[in-house]
């Protein structure tokens, strides 16, 4: 009876396998190190974090690093809210030297644990002092980009109805059943449109709005992705619903990132007056690290024309330094709104749960 | 008492059971394991609570009265107990009936069904969302065909943000633990039990009530146990699929944490919701003591037969049809689409596909905009099941001990304390444990926060709960007569192991494995948090494509979840390939 349930042989070459796997994933970290060392005095890291939206050339990162003989490690960290914790919580013992991607609607969180260093970088003089929310310069604004309506151009033109162009617009019957908003509870863009309805309706009639939005059936989804590709009838997706709430950039987005390469995109944004709100994402200088000077260099170099000029393409957000060039497929698809709806940081971040609650009391019952 | 249990097994040589010595190294297996907890789960677990806590102003009671009183969290608490009983309820009974087939059949293409049943579990929820979006979204082809077909002007149809996409997508995410494990166990019971009963006059649903389900009880409240607590935590179904009317604690433990940074009460949630998995946990320790019975285990070429009745034929077709029309139907619309071209022109009312592309794999490879983040598909495969499989090695090597010492002294006091913890790395939330990663190893020695071993280390966390849960119930199962009898014969312990235990649980070692593994691949949450942006798993990349604008995007976020299917499908019935000596036959 044993004796047929005898092992024939250990799996040595599954243990093999794996205990090679493990000292190769041990080791491989440090080779990437050792080819760098080639160089003439052994290069400073510096270690950024920042959100899982960043994105930056290749070539761009090189161009620092050659310059100041530096090596820069980026951390992602999830969401903005998320890496923005995970920052706080690392406070005194940072995991890194400079944090870029806290926005305006989190401003607040950022200045009021106090994680950031003041740094007046000569750079900021190129900057319209529009976008310098922090007078104490402890965050630095770096770009920007307008969470609008977009509008599905073709149901327009086949319906012959004008998009809406002002928000008051949207409770018409005309448009009923045919907006997608995001939850702000959940949702960035959701927030931001949120703040929109807050800054132009003031906040003791934003919600008279929103309950009107419910009548004229507007459906509100938890997450960009899925107002966007689910119920958004001009993404690939091909959803039933002809307006929602993205970026200024998405309609640039749809161009450049065609299927088949296309003439005119076939989505809008709507940026007349008090329609958008405008997010500022800004970088700071951690407390506590241990390369105050190279992270000075780098937060020059982020609001400098040469990192300035590759945020579009790469996170389709805009530059704040006024001597940055737009790239020629923004210049045709991008329409950026001259007088956005605004609420201050100080203000959102008093009145951020009262809203949010009072929200969710109207809109979600 | 079940007809055909041998009683005599649990009468026990007192001489072989009570030595000291013994006992004393069957303890000694936990030491790996607790290690590995106590370092990895609750030094991080209990400095984020601790930090999180202190952020008090007044009392640290605060929070806890604060949660307990709230109107809104007592609904949050009704209603994820509610969906999680429901959704568990309706994923025993498509997986049980499926569970039969595959465990008492054998027919061509089985490997391949349990392998397609299972590929759900990997899958991120955004891409899970628009797999379903595409068969019963307002213009998915379910609603355009009724539309046509009744000439209606609305689809007929709602799905996305009602409370059946929750229970369809819990469904359609776990009943593959259900299939595994109940299947696996099953496929090793004496056919003839269930034989004798009918032979001495019971009726099908007798053999079924009084033989069949109280031999399987000990494998059912498992795979229940399992597919709940993943239901009670769960979060990205209940956001995107359930949308905004609907919250887990999961859920409400995200808004707290990110939206509004209220981390003492974002704390005593996830408190709760642990007390919730080990109240949970003790009763099924409880359960299980008492419904395990020792079996005589039987080769599966004994319990299974070929399909030979036209009956039985037809019987296993419809079994099958439902499973991969309820499991699979999604996968293929995905899959389609990830190689369709679609007409430029949007605004018509259905998908109208103009031809069939590549062009979207071909986009995949090709770094357009020369980003220092960009990863091939082939890397991003190699590191995807480069983590897997060291996840699978980590979870087998601490959960393999763990099961053994948890059922070979299910009396002892010790074990019963222990078994319910090794399972609370189910229950925490991995908003609250991706912090906590972050405020315990900050420094030397133990400075992790950027290294890559971190992944594979949280990915096993979630693993090994499965691997102790698939082992323990086949192990407990042997009879202590066989190992007795090669004890006798002067075996020693470590022998005894190796040529009866492991033998015997050949086939529940590798459903751990393919556990560890599918989990490790489709993991998202808490890989979003420590993953280095040079080595991103697959999902990771997925969810960078389809948080962004423009066509192509969206294309490449459903090419590369095909080719993230494909590679669980390979990884799987490479698993089941793997043959421990004989074992893979048993």
């Amino acid at each position: 009876m044993i004796k047929n349930l005898i092992l024939q042989k250990i799996p040595t070459g599954m243990l093999v396998f794996f205990t090679a796997f493990f000292i190769a994933s041990c080791t491989s970290s440090t080779t990437g190190l050792t080819a760098e060392i080639s160089k003439p005095s052994e290069p400073l890291t510096l270690t950024v974090m920042t959100h899982d939206s960043f994105a930056v050339s290749e070539d761009v990162v090189t161009a620092f690093e050659t310059e100041y003989n530096a090596e820069i490690r980026f951390l992602k960290s999830g969401d903005t809210g998320t890496a923005l914790n995970k920052a706080i919580l690392s406070k005194g013992n940072p995991l890194a030297d400079v944090f870029y991607g806290v926005d305006n609607t989190f401003l607040s969180r950022a200045l009021d644990e106090d994680i950031f260093e003041p740094y007046d970088s000569p750079l900021l003089a190129d900057i319209d002092d529009d976008f310098e929310l922090d007078q104490l310069k402890r965050a630095l604004p770096v770009d920007f980009g307008d969470v609008c309506l977009n509008y599905d151009k073709r149901y327009f033109v086949d319906q012959g109805i004008e998009p809406p162009q002002t928000l008051e617009k949207l409770l018409e019957p005309e448009y009923e059943g045919l907006l997608v908003v995001q939850n702000p509870a959940t949702s960035s863009p959701g927030l931001a449109f949120m703040f929109t309805t807050i800054g132009h309706f003031g906040e003791d009639y934003y919600l008279d709005f929103w309950e009107g939005l419910l009548e004229n059936d507007a459906l509100i989804v938890n997450d960009w992705e899925t107002a966007y590709y689910t119920e958004f009838s001009a993404s690939a997706g091909r959803g039933p619903r002809p307006i929602v709430v993205s970026y200024n950039s998405s309609p640039a987005f749809e161009v450049i990132y065609a299927e088949t390469a296309l003439d005119e995109s076939p989505t809008a944004a709507v940026v007349s007056d008090d329609t958008c709100f405008r997010q500022i994402e800004f970088v700071g200088i951690l407390k506590g690290g241990q390369n105050r000077e190279l992270a000075e260099k780098w937060v020059d170099f982020m609001l400098s024309p040469i990192f300035q000029e590759d945020m579009p393409l790469q996170m389709f957000v805009f530059p704040v330094n006024s001597h940055a060039q737009l790239d020629n497929a923004f210049l045709q698809h991008l329409t950026i709104p001259t007088k956005t709806a605004f609420v201050s940081p100080g203000k959102i971040a008093s009145n951020r749960e009262k809203w949010l609650q009072e929200w969710t009391e109207t809109v979600l019952r | 008492m079940a007809a055909g249990v041998d009683r005599d097994s649990f009468k026990v040589n007192p001489i072989l059971f009570t030595s000291s010595y013994r006992r004393y190294a069957l303890h000694a297996l936990w030491l790996a394991p607790l290690v590995f907890l106590a370092l990895f789960y609750f030094y991080p677990l209990g400095s984020i609570l601790e930090i999180s806590l202190s952020r008090t102003g007044g009392s640290q009671a605060a929070p806890f009265i604060q949660a307990l009183t709230s109107e809104r969290v007592r609904r949050v608490l009704g209603f994820t107990f509610f969906q999680a009983s429901l959704s568990t309820a309706l994923t025993l009974l498509v997986g049980l009936p499926g569970a039969y087939l595959l465990a008492r059949y054998d027919f061509r293409g089985k490997s391949l069904l349990r392998a397609l049943t299972g590929i759900a579990f990997v899958l991120p929820t955004l891409v899970v969302a628009a797999a379903f979006n595409a068969m019963l979204g307002p213009r998915g082809w379910v609603n355009v065909g009724l539309m046509e077909l009744f000439d209606l002007s609305q689809p007929p149809i709602r799905f996305i943000n009602t409370f059946g996409a929750i229970l369809i997508a819990h469904v359609f995410y776990n009943t593959t633990i259900v299939l595994r494990m109940v299947g696996d166990y099953w496929s090793h019971i004496d056919p003839r039990m269930g034989q004798a009963a009918q032979v001495l006059g019971a009726n099908w649903l007798h053999t079924l009530l009084r033989v069949i389900l109280p031999l399987l009880m000990p494998i059912i409240i498992t795979a229940a146990l399992l597919v709940f607590i993943f239901n009670f935590t769960s979060f990205g179904v209940i956001l995107v699929l359930g949308g905004p009317r609907f919250a887990t604690l999961e859920v409400e433990i995200f808004y707290q944490t990110v939206s509004l940074f209220n981390l003492p009460l974002a704390a005593t949630l996830s408190i709760f919701q642990l007390a919730c998995t080990l109240i949970l946990m003790v009763i099924y320790t409880q359960l299980s003591a008492k419904l395990t019975r020792p079996l005589s285990l039987q080769p599966r070429k004994y319990t299974q037969h070929k399909l030979t009745s036209w009956r039985g034929r037809l019987l296993a077709a419809l079994l099958v049809i439902m499973l991969l029309g309820l499991l699979t139907a999604p996968l293929i619309a995905l899959t389609a689409r990830s190689f369709t071209r679609l007409d430029p022109e949007p605004g018509q009312r259905a998908l109208l596909t103009s031809g069939l592309t590549l062009d979207f794999y071909k986009e995949l490879t090709t770094n357009r905009h020369g980003s220092l983040f960009y990863v091939s598909p082939l890397t991003a495969i190699a590191v995807s099941t480069g983590y897997a499989a060291a996840t699978v090695f980590l979870a087998l090597a601490l959960g393999l001990p763990s099961a053994w010492a948890l059922a070979r002294n299910s009396d002892s006091k010790f074990n019963r304390f222990i078994d319910p913890i090794i399972m609370l790395p189910l229950g925490t939330s991995a908003v609250t444990l991706g912090l906590g990663f972050i405020v315990a190893f900050n420094r030397p020695p133990l400075d992790l926060r950027a290294s890559i071993l971190l992944i594979p280390l949280a990915h096993t966390l979630v693993a090994l709960p499965f691997v102790v849960r698939s082992l323990t119930p086949s192990l407990r199962s042997i009879r202590p007569r066989l190992r007795q009898a090669a004890q006798v014969m002067g075996a020693s312990p470590i022998q005894v192991f190796r040529h009866i235990d492991l033998p015997m649980v050949g086939r529940a070692l590798l459903v751990a494995a393919t556990f560890a593994f599918t989990i490790s691949l489709g993991e998202f949450g808490a890989t979003a948090l420590i993953a280095r942006p040079e080595y991103p798993t697959i999902p990771i990349i997925i969810y960078r494509f389809i948080s962004q604008p423009g066509a192509l995007n969206y294309g490449q976020a459903l090419a590369l979840s095909t080719i993230l299917m494909a590679a669980t499908a390979a990884g799987m019935l490479a698993i089941e390939r793997f043959r421990i000596a004989d074992v893979g036959e048993f």
